[in-house]
């Protein structure tokens, strides 16, 4: 019974949720931000990349740990 | 009852990764291997040393690394003898400024301030290193070197390293220890807070590390995935979709490939600023 390919499904699954989750409301606030001063929105929208990427890396971090449990 | 239904689960999943033109096939073209597969033609085999008991054979990532070293190395030679003819760039010298100055204007300065000149070398040699290698990736029979999590270690040991010196050198080594906790908080706290500080000096270059190295063997793995769905599945009729989503992920690999040398970049960048200019 191998759980661990189970395991390493979900914790995908899981994972992605909570970066896209985490990326959505960076977003959301990034374009609310750019509506109401459209002069700041190069700096605002560098600033976003760089937090995306943050993000992204943590969410990472889970699936390089889901690579592991898959291909023990 | 629930049991059986995990149990049947379990068994579907590990019958699809067992196939033998399933992960198999998907792994051998992410993961680092002795050969140089040139589908249809052949395969180049790399020579294998060994000295005193370690293996330092020549494998494939470390051959399109050298294949990125020695591009970064031809096209900045080209560029300074451009620069030593006339300040004013013409043509492909031009291109080059474009990103030369990005990389001098919006990671440097902000986040170094004054005295970024001395490491805009290193900032720059990594930036265009990392950029050279995960396109290099992208290209038919190209390999990611930075989908290596040994490479991508050693540029995150070279960045702990300049960040630590410079640190060290601006302010000496006792001091640059002091000032990494801010002034001004309970003597109580100090210990923890020390211990954490020095914590966080080795997780930033890890995190480093690890989110290139996880960026671009995701990314791969997804394309080579959605290609290998029409293995998995034996019909031609996933062909158009798969191939249609596979070309998609590859433009966002594009992206993600220059905003992954940017994000090394300009986070070492800003350790370094926050190493030499501590009191910020």
């Amino acid at each position: 019974m191998d759980l661990a390919f189970l395991a390493a499904g979900i914790g995908a699954g899981l994972t992605v949720i909570g970066g896209g989750y985490g990326i959505g409301k960076l977003a959301a606030s990034a374009m609310d931000a750019s509506g109401r001063q459209p002069e700041a929105a190069g700096d605002i929208r560098t600033s976003m990349i760089i937090a995306a990427a943050l993000i992204e890396g943590i969410s990472l971090f889970g699936l390089v740990i889901c690579i592991l449990l898959a291909l023990k | 009852m629930i049991l059986e239904s995990v149990k049947v689960v379990t068994d579907t999943l590990s019958k699809v990764a067992d196939k033998n033109a399933g992960s198999g096939w998907i792994m051998h073209h992410v993961l680092d291997g002795n050969e140089l597969p040139l589908e249809p033609f052949g395969v180049i085999h790399l020579p294998q040393l060994h000295l005193f008991g370690l293996d330092i054979s020549i494998t494939k990532h470390i051959v399109f690394m050298w294949l990125a070293a020695i591009i970064v190395f031809f096209v900045f030679s080209f560029v300074a003898r451009a620069y030593k003819k006339s300040l004013v760039p013409k043509g492909f010298t031009n291109l080059i400024e474009i990103l030369i100055v990005f990389v001098r204007d919006e990671i440097a300065k902000p986040t170094i301030g004054e005295g970024y000149q001395k490491f805009l070398p290193f900032l720059l040699s990594t930036f265009f290193f990392i950029l050279t290698m995960n396109f290099l990736g992208l290209l038919p029979y190209g390999n990611t070197a930075t989908s290596n999590i040994a490479i991508t270690s050693t540029l995150a040991i070279f960045s702990f390293i300049v960040i630590q010196g410079s640190g060290m050198k601006k302010n000496g080594v006792f001091g640059y220890f002091k000032g990494l906790v801010p002034h001004g908080i309970p003597v109580l706290f100090l210990p923890v807070l020390f211990v954490v500080e020095v914590l966080g000096l080795f997780t930033k270059p890890f995190a480093l590390a690890v989110r290139l190295f996880a960026n671009m063997t995701a990314g791969h793995i997804v394309i080579f995935s959605l290609i290998g769905l029409i293995f998995v599945l034996q019909t031609y009729f996933v062909a158009p979709v798969s191939v249609a989503f596979a070309l998609f992920i590859d433009l966002l690999e594009i992206l993600v490939a220059l905003i992954q040398a940017y994000i090394f970049t300009i986070l070492t960048s800003l350790f370094i600023g926050m190493a030499v200019h501590q009191d910020h």
